[in-house]
């Protein structure tokens, strides 16, 4: 059981690894925005698809990583890891921060105080707009993007580095997920997702295990909000706002919630079906709805949760 | 001008805002009340509204006046009948599931979005108010609309008030809403009471959305603002108690106004927001809300 598993999933990042010799340059360049966005999707997933609590506010806490990246780069003028250390620091604060507050509410009030906590960091973004450059955004420039690990010099303007960066970083993102989710912690989030109640009269602490998923999943945002921040050198105020909430749900949904790898196949199916419809229409919002409303109606457990009911049931 | 001439403004502003927000918040509060669900697309309804109140003042003849009553029938009848359609085809299927709800009007939002972008295109369109009285103040002139505006928003929310306390109607909606079981068990078709608040919910944010559109402008995403203060005015009131929304609303909407009038409205709505936190640190129930059974 347990062999199979981590097979299919080291299998998938060999994969991942061995796509750039085949891609072309476009495809690269789209590739590693999706490795990027999965990290962000598969955070979601923690929160959502195991512990289940849908969040509609989750571009609070990419936005956190982005800017907190963007700013201590630009006008903190760090290093760039020291940028991205520090933008996850602040991501898991904020979450924490966030998750005590926002945990208070339950059930549809939990979704209703998530988008309004994150459209209010979303014009607190606008009304800094001294500092973010509001909806313009924040352009970070080449020289701020060079840095130098061990003595040899790293240039994230290199497209293949930044691929296979992006690669490495989703590839830690699986596995951390995966070991989160066969370990105790990840079957409380389940049980706590099945019956609450219950499990608090078990014993568990489920306050407590709620906020854990919520900073994992807050955390694994920032961390993706930052690696994009300085991977393609931009903040903008739009990668905070709503629509950037609603994306890492749909993503989860069609790609199958509380599966380790249906996030990953839902951002990049959906990407690539946003992508091939740009050539003939404009339309992408409408599409976007559109899948949204016809996942819950016919497919509420997504791709690889279909597949898991019908023929992989080790599926994790 | 002084101070106080600039307060006495904040406040005219601030009592209008809280007129508008319970008005767009209204129907959400009675849907989320009777339904326990959140319908996300109520903001596009709202905007549709505001649409439909521009589009009839383009094709009526007749001065605003009439195009305004025009109006006031079209847009609720309309929008009504998407709302029914969208409960038909989507809410039933999906049994009232509260997550699957919300996603799935989020969806309906994105859509109907972009329709409105693709029917109407993307510019402001200004609606004119039906008509047009200044009251002179010593320092300064008000909008003599705006002030309707007030008095048909009490209006309309004591009619809501007294449908629900007092009419057999009411009663059954309480009682769906108590226990939707029980109501089914003795003979109340709980379908059918579903279907009409969806409706009546819709029907309301449409109207509110013509009587607001002349003091703002009709825009494809204007329906993102009433959607979240709406939903601060329902959370802080507690969701599903119309007294509550109502009281929330107005505290809501003064201090909107005049954080809006001696800072900027962006401040004004991280402040409300803010202001969320704070309830729900307090009382996660809300205001005025009971806590689940």
């Amino acid at each position: 059981m347990m062999a199979r598993s981590v097979i299919l999933h080291g299998a998938i990042i060999v994969a991942l690894f061995l796509l750039q010799f085949v891609a072309s340059d476009y495809m690269v360049l789209t590739l590693t925005r999706i490795m990027v966005l999965a990290v962000y999707a598969i955070g979601y997933n923690i929160l959502f698809g195991y512990a289940g609590l849908l969040s509609l506010g989750h571009a609070m806490f990419f936005g956190t990583g982005l800017y907190a990246a963007a700013l201590g780069s630009t006008l903190g003028g760090m290093p760039v890891l020291a940028a991205f250390a520090l933008a996850i620091i602040i991501g898991g604060v904020v979450s924490l921060v966030m998750g005590l507050i926002m945990l208070r509410a339950s059930g549809v009030a939990f979704m209703i105080v998530t988008l309004m906590f994150s459209q209010a960091a979303y014009l607190t973004i606008l009304y800094f707009g001294d500092y973010t450059r509001g909806d313009e955004g924040i352009v970070i420039k080449d020289t701020e993007r060079l840095f130098s690990v061990f003595g040899r010099a790293v240039d994230l303007t290199d497209p293949m580095l930044r691929y296979n960066l992006a690669a490495g970083l989703l590839a830690i993102a699986i596995i951390v997920s995966l070991v989160i989710v066969r370990s105790r912690l990840g079957h409380v989030f389940i049980a706590i997702r099945e019956n609450e109640d219950r499990t608090a009269m078990l014993g568990y602490d489920t306050g407590f295990y709620k906020l854990a998923a919520f900073v994992l999943s807050g955390t694994f945002a920032a961390t993706s909000g930052a690696a994009y921040a300085l991977m393609f050198a931009y903040a903008g105020a739009t990668l905070a706002s709503i629509q950037y909430s609603i994306h890492p749900l749909l993503w989860t949904l069609l790609g199958g919630a509380s599966t380790v790898l249906g996030p990953v196949l839902g951002t990049a199916l959906m990407f690539l079906l946003v992508d091939f419809a740009s050539s003939f229409t404009s339309a992408n919002l409408l599409m976007v709805g559109a899948v949204l409303i016809a996942l819950v109606l016919f497919f509420p457990k997504g791709i690889l949760g279909t597949v898991r009911q019908r023929l992989l049931p080790w599926l994790p | 001008m002084s101070f106080f001439p600039h307060l006495l403004l904040a406040l005219l502003e601030g009592t209008v805002a809280a007129a508008v927000l319970a008005l767009s918040a209204l129907g959400l509060s009675l849907v989320f009340g009777v339904m326990r669900v959140v319908n996300v697309a109520h903001g596009e309804f709202f905007m549709l509204g505001a649409m439909l109140a521009w589009w009839t003042a383009r094709m009526m003849p007749g001065g605003p006046l009439v195009d305004f009553v025009a109006a006031l029938i079209v847009a609720p009848v309309a929008v009504g009948f998407i709302a029914f359609v969208t409960e038909r085809l989507l809410l039933r299927r999906i049994k009232y599931d509260p997550e699957a709800t919300i996603v799935a009007t989020i969806g309906l939002m994105f859509v109907i979005q972009q329709l409105a972008l693709t029917l109407f295109g993307a510019d402001a369109k200004p609606v004119a108010a039906p008509f047009n009285v200044r009251i002179a103040f010593p320092w300064f002139g008000f909008s003599g609309y705006k002030l309707f505006v007030v008095a048909a928003s009490a209006v309309l929310l004591l009619a809501a008030w007294w449908v629900l306390s007092r009419t057999r109607f009411g009663l059954i909606m309480r009682v769906t809403q108590y226990d939707g079981e029980m109501a089914t068990a003795f003979g109340i078709p709980v379908n059918k009471v579903y279907s009409a608040v969806f409706v009546i919910g819709a029907a309301l944010v449409a109207i509110a959305a013509v009587l607001i559109v002349p003091i703002q402008q009709a825009h494809y995403l204007m329906g993102l603002d009433p959607l979240l203060m709406s939903f601060i005015v329902v959370i802080i009131g507690g969701l599903g108690s119309i007294k509550g929304s109502v009281i929330a609303a107005v505290i809501i909407g003064l201090a909107d106004g005049i954080i809006s009038m001696f800072y900027t409205p962006t401040l004004a709505a991280i402040i409300a927001t803010l202001a969320v936190a704070l309830v729900l640190v307090a009382r996660p129930q809300g205001l005025f809300g009971v806590a689940a059974r």
